[in-house]
């Protein structure tokens, strides 16, 4: 029932491809792109393993049909830094720990991303509500907190430094 | 204290070394079993029974195989022209593979639907169409052994009514005559429902049977790879799938805790599936079939503690009732039905103690799956914990001096429980006054008294646990018949760096630096110079998997004794290249010296590359060891937690201000890797103190079946946790390491229940079963109220 | 997880919309954030034929004084709504009902008319529309009409939107000197639908006498209700603490809440009392600022 032309940019590339109406962009990524990093873990929108960057906000790729992010910039984990690299985000989960199992993390991530983007220096209360949508169940979420503070610190000083 | 013997560039033992596993999670480099794709892959998607009992009248695949795209329907008939629709459980019980003519719980699979790709596969099972009877469903435990109930189990040879067994440890009338003679006794039938461990991964398989070389390869999400190998050629042997090529592979594992222990119907049904047909067969179930198709928990347990009236205890009795859905298929050693329960005496010294429990069928999932619980002991020790808070409230002492003063002491281990478990090794009052100290004990019990002046309800729960894992010593533990060792095999290379395989499987435990730590700690060489792997069948040693914290405790531990093989080795090296004699050798991490003159040494990566190029005469060249270690005994984490909560009584909702966690793990490997899993294992723990729970109606229907309802715990809920530890090593494990991620899931509920509870003391009200809900508080409170 | 087969359509404009609608039918159901429709659609509860993509029309999305109107495009996304400078000075009660809907990721994409339009009781927006005195523009196949939100709730599932109307806009009495409002819910976790909330919009005259009062209730009831009662005791009067309590009492016994997993009824029904006293203190703090 109904193909559709889509394109839009992903990581930085353009891509174009024809899918079906009921093609979720979470399978989009993940099978049409072999874009494997973002995950799938709830059918109901509620963990957030699916989250990408859409147009520059979060989004829960799973609650969103491919059709409609034609024309879209999206970024995936793949692409938040470049290959071999750490973005201060992944360098500061690494630093303290904050992840386990690694499925949650990418969506994490993400949401992490558009948290100190809107939000540069976050309280802990604020870090806690601002990663509500996301759940983990390895880390007990003390040291993902963390790991935002320690992004947050470097990036503040980073931005300090190229003024 | 511990004080590390490497340098920080080593890494060994005390170490909070940085996880080298890292890099690939935090680059969407994660190889999960839904990321595999194969060439031809299909897909696989299971029609699952809405009623919780019912007959099965006819199913009709006319119409899925009717859209393109869907190759197969795949039903229980289809299975018995193999034998295959049935299987054997963990415990010596049998579960379907696929039915024939009953359904004996909601989402139970009646067939499966494989097709080109998921969204055909997910219409063609949309149109299978099945003809149910359904039937009263048995769904009250308690019901299941009346006279009327329906036999569950008619196909169950000898069985001729609901009960699957009647286990018991202790002296039975000893204890009841010491109850009966004692000052004071305490009872109260405490419940644990059953919960999910919702991993955010779900289970899933990707079977791949090549029927040119007659070899089956399935990726799995499986925590013990080598027993499902196993079992898989033990189940499915007669259709011609041999052990020998067959191959498990667990790639990366989203998360474990025990749910990616058991054999699923579905990965049967795919194995079949991919035989039949000769293409890979995928199937990852969704978070609805998820939560509806296993359990843990589920105990019904009448205690009694009997007390002096000084509070000194004398005897413990617990009769549980155990619902283990339609058949029971639990995750447990197979001589423990009721796994480590008999650890319910706790952490303290007394003689007389009796458990007895009897597990009985209902139409509900079946199970239980051991959830980061070792097995059982978070029942046990939930058990006796609020118990020992109970008497505390009776007696009316503080429940800290009651434990202190009933505890046992430091001097008396090796201690011989009640029950009959060895304990190790700990420090209990050490631990304890380490929690007060860093909670501040003292001055809450203050402010508690002030605000309870005021009106206010302040609470304040410990919880003194003792664990019991690393199950355990082959003369007692097996898995199907397996003993329960594990092993490491070690490879170093002429370059001096290595690679360690091991029969365990990490679900995020952190595996490829921790082990990479003990051998650095025995070796010498760097863990950054040591690659570790798990998981694939086809080249790991035999192991028995990650579950019920035993990889540190059996794995560990063998990779300390490869290790040392190693070095054995590399000492008679060592001698050859230096021309001493053996007895002259002397070893310091990473180096062999010559006793008195340590200016000539050799490191052990001169001894690696020697033994490839320079082997002294008579000598098996290389540098290789292997080890299979099969422990002498479990080991005995244990733990003191402190929780500090306010109620507000117009509402119920419930405020946790304060959570202390001071585990004794014994000797540390990586203190940030065990205190992430204390976390992590404490968020595990709130969960079903304050939010989870699988609820049902009458029908069998599950009402909370979503992560809409089923209330996983965010990073809100989640409280600041504090940690510490105390360390009183193992004796028997070579590294004295006992083993953690299960502690904080064991005693943060009986924490957390004990805090609420002591909130609500001044209003009379004595027990709540958890989930402690703000609801279930203010209808206690209204009910603690109106009988005042 | 797979909904089933449809036929997407993107609407570039209103017209295009509306048009679109009225040929296709029954069958056909807007989609603007998707995370009410989606997630239903994934669980198959919900299986349209056809589904209008409205979310890409311009000119829908804005937060904007004009006269005595504070006007909302039905567009508007939650985040944008949290991150009004405008909204969060004058009229708080709007940031403190998003900061307790659903989380970040689906509020960047939700909508504030998708929020309304469903008629759905559990959602947090209908409550503070009920309290606040809004108007819902919407445009169809006959024009554009302007409906008092008294007039907009007809049932369960069920608002004065015709099949192939769309709403367009929110028109809320723009905040002046004496008014003030607050928005609480109680639920069992952080993103879950209220146990039961409470919507209060009040204006109080230079002496504090309450002028105009609104009470609006969120998932009492099948459809969103206000507390006619308990506004009627508090209109004209000076507000005292023992006219809360009344109030309060009003609301447990008025709203008609069902038992299920969040609790029982007569919790419920305690809670709501509770909340509405709180948010009513809270109301009149703000509204004396």
């Amino acid at each position: 029932m109904g193909k559709h032309n889509i394109s839009m940019t992903i990581n930085g590339e353009s891509v174009s491809a024809e899918v079906d109406s009921r093609l979720l962009l979470v399978h989009f990524i993940r099978e049409n792109l072999s874009l494997t990093g973002t995950h799938i873990g709830c059918d109901t929108s509620n963990c957030g393993a699916c989250t990408i960057m859409l147009d520059g906000k979060s989004v829960k790729s799973c609650t969103y049909l491919a059709v409609r992010a034609d024309g879209a910039e999206i970024t995936t984990i793949e692409g938040v830094a470049a290959e071999g690299t750490n973005s201060h985000l992944q360098q500061a989960f690494h630093d303290q720990h904050g992840l386990h199992c690694g499925f949650c993390t990418p969506g994490m991530i993400i949401r992490c991303m558009d948290l100190l983007k809107t939000n540069p220096n976050p309280t802990e209360k604020e870090i806690r509500w601002g990663i509500s949508g996301n759940l983990c169940r390895c880390t007990g979420y003390n040291n993902i907190v963390k790991s935002v503070q320690q992004a947050a610190t470097e990036m503040a000083k980073e931005k300090e430094a190229s003024v | 204290m511990f004080k590390c013997k490497t340098s920080a560039e080593v890494g060994g033992m005390g170490h909070s070394v940085k996880r080298k596993e890292d890099a690939r999670f935090l680059h969407g480099k994660g190889n999960y079993v839904d990321d595999t794709k194969l060439p031809g892959q299909l897909t696989m998607v299971m029609v699952r029974s809405p009623y919780a009992y019912a007959k099965i009248k006819s199913i009709n695949k006319e119409k899925a195989l009717a859209i393109p795209g869907v190759l197969a329907v795949i039903t229980g008939y289809d299975l018995k022209e193999f034998n295959l629709h049935w299987m054997p459980t963990l415990l010596s019980d049998t579960q379907m593979v696929l039915p024939t003519d009953t359904v004996m719980h909601q989402s139970q699979e009646v067939c499966a639907v494989i097709a080109t790709d998921r969204y055909v596969a997910v219409d063609g099972a949309e149109a299978v169409e099945v003809d149910y009877e359904p039937m009263q469903a048995i769904v009250d435990p308690f019901k299941a052994l009346d006279a009327d109930a329906p036999l569950l189990r008619p196909d169950k040879e000898g069985q001729e009514d609901n009960q699957i067994y009647h286990w018991e440890r202790g002296d039975r009338a000893k204890t009841d005559d010491v109850i009966a003679k004692a000052d004071v006794v305490v009872k109260e039938r405490i419940y644990l429902p059953r919960i999910h461990v919702a991993s955010i991964e779900t289970c899933g398989c990707n079977a791949s049977y090549d029927k040119d070389t007659q070899k089956l390869t399935v990726y799995l999400t499986t925590q013990a790879p080598h027993a499902i190998r196993t079992v898989v050629a033990l189940v499915a042997g007669h259709v011609g799938l041999s052990e020998e090529k067959i191959r498990v592979i667990a790639p990366d594992i989203g998360g474990g805790f025990g749910g990616k222990v058991p054999v699923y119907p579905a990965y049967v049904v795919a194995i079949a599936a991919t035989f039949l047909i000769g293409k890979p067969v995928k199937w990852i179930e969704d978070r609805s079939e998820n939560l509806v198709n296993g359990f843990a928990r589920d105990y019904h347990m009448d205690c009694e503690l009997a007390a002096t009236k000084e509070g000194k205890i004398q005897a413990f009795k617990v009769s549980t009732l155990a619902d283990h859905g339609y058949t029971d298929s639990s995750a447990n050693p197979s001589k423990y039905p009721t796994g480590m329960f008999s650890i319910c005496t706790g952490s303290y010294d007394y003689e007389h103690a009796f458990a007895e429990l009897d597990a009985v069928y209902t139409n509900k999932a079946p199970g239980g799956v051991a959830y980061r619980c070792s097995f059982r002991v978070t029942e046990a020790v939930h058990a006796i914990e609020r118990m020992v808070d109970k008497l505390a409230a009776k007696i009316e002492k503080d429940p800290a001096q009651l434990r202190f003063e009933n505890f046992i002491k430091k001097e008396q281990f090796p201690y011989e429980s009640p029950l009959g478990w060895s304990y190790d090794s700990g420090d209990y009052k050490q631990t304890l006054e380490k929690a007060m100290d860093m909670i501040g004990y003292d001055d809450y019990k203050k402010e508690q008294a002030e605000k309870r002046a005021q009106g206010k309800l302040m609470g304040i729960g410990i919880c003194t646990f003792t664990e019991v894992v690393g199950a355990g010593p082959s003369k007692d533990f097996d898995i199907l018949g397996i003993a329960m060792f594990d092993s490491a095999e070690i490879r170093v290379h002429p370059t001096g760096k290595a690679l360690a395989r091991f029969g365990t499987k990490s679900q995020g435990q952190g595996h490829e630096t921790t082990y990479a730590q003990i051998l650095a700690e025995e070796l010498g060489i760097p863990y950054s110079d040591i690659e570790i792997d798990e998981g694939d069948t086809d080249t790991a040693p035999y192991g028995l998997g990650t579950y019920a914290s035993r990889s540190t405790p059996t794995a560990g531990a063998a990779a300390a004794m490869a290790a040392r093989k190693l070095k054995d080795k590399g000492k008679k090296i060592a001698a050859h290249l230096l021309e001493v004699s053996e007895e002259d050798i002397e070893w310091e991490v990473g180096k062999y010296f010559v006793k008195g003159a340590p200016e000539k040494s050799k490191t052990i990566q001169d001894v690696a590359f020697a033994a490839y190029t320079n082997i002294p005469p008579g000598m098996e060249p290389g540098f290789e060891a292997t080890h299979y270690y099969d422990p002498p005994n479990l080991t005995f984490p244990n733990g003191a937690y402190i929780c500090v909560v306010e109620v507000e009584e117009e509402t119920g909702a419930i405020d946790v201000k304060r959570f202390v966690a001071i585990d004794d793990c014994g000797n540390i490997i990586n203190p940030m890797i065990v205190e992430g899993q204390v976390h992590g294992g404490l968020t595990q723990g709130i969960a079903p103190a304050m939010y989870e729970g699988i609820e049902y109606d009458d029908e069998g229907n599950v009402l909370n079946g979503t992560f809409m309802d089923y209330l996983v715990p965010t990073a809100v809920e989640s409280p600041h946790w504090e940690t510490g530890h105390t360390i009183t090593p193992s004796p028997h494990h070579p590294l004295g390491a006992k083993g953690v991620a299960e502690s904080p899931t064991v005693g943060a509920p009986p924490a957390i229940a004990n805090a609420i509870i002591d909130a609500l003391y001044p209003l009379g009200i004595k027990h709540l079963d958890i989930p402690i809900t703000p609801a279930k508080v203010w209808e206690a409170i209204q009910e603690a109220k109106a009988t005042s | 997880m797979i909904p089933a087969n449809f036929n997407y359509h993107k609407a570039t404009s209103l017209k295009e919309a509306i048009a679109l609608s009225a040929e296709l039918g029954e069958e056909a159901k807007y989609m603007s954030g998707g995370h009410s429709l989606l997630p239903m659609m994934k669980l198959r509860f919900a299986t349209p034929e056809h589904i209008i993509d409205i979310s890409r029309i311009d000119g829908l999305s804005y937060i904007k004084e004009d006269g005595d109107t504070l006007k909302i495009g039905a567009l508007t996304t939650q985040t944008e709504m949290e991150h009004n400078s405008l909204l969060k000075e004058n009229y708080p009660i709007l940031g403190d009902a998003i900061w307790l809907t659903a989380d970040p990721s689906v509020r960047n994409v939700g909508t504030i008319g998708g929020n309304i339009a469903h008629g759905d009781a559990a959602n947090d927006q209908p409550a503070l529309m009920l309290a606040m005195r809004a108007t819902i523009v919407a445009e169809g196949p006959d024009g554009t009409k302007s409906i008092p939100i008294d007039e907009f709730f007809h049932g369960f599932y069920m608002t004065a939107l015709e099949p192939s109307d769309i709403l367009t806009e929110i028109q809320i009495p723009k905040a002046k000197k004496g008014s003030g409002g607050a928005y609480h819910k109680v639920e069992r976790k952080v993103g879950d639908y209220a146990t039961a909330g409470v919507a209060v919009h009040v204006e109080l005259d230079d002496d504090g006498v309450c002028q105009e009062i609104g009470i609006g209730l969120t998932n009492v009831s099948a459809v969103p209700m206000r507390l006619e009662r308990g506004e009627a005791v508090l209109r004209g009067q000076k507000v005292t603490d023992e006219l809360i309590e009344q109030v309060g009492q009003i609301a447990s016994e008025d709203c008609e809440p069902e038992s299920d997993l969040r609790g029982s009824e007569a919790y419920k029904r305690s809670i709501v009392n509770t909340i509405t006293k709180r948010m009513l203190n809270k109301a009149l703090e703000r509204a004396r600022q």
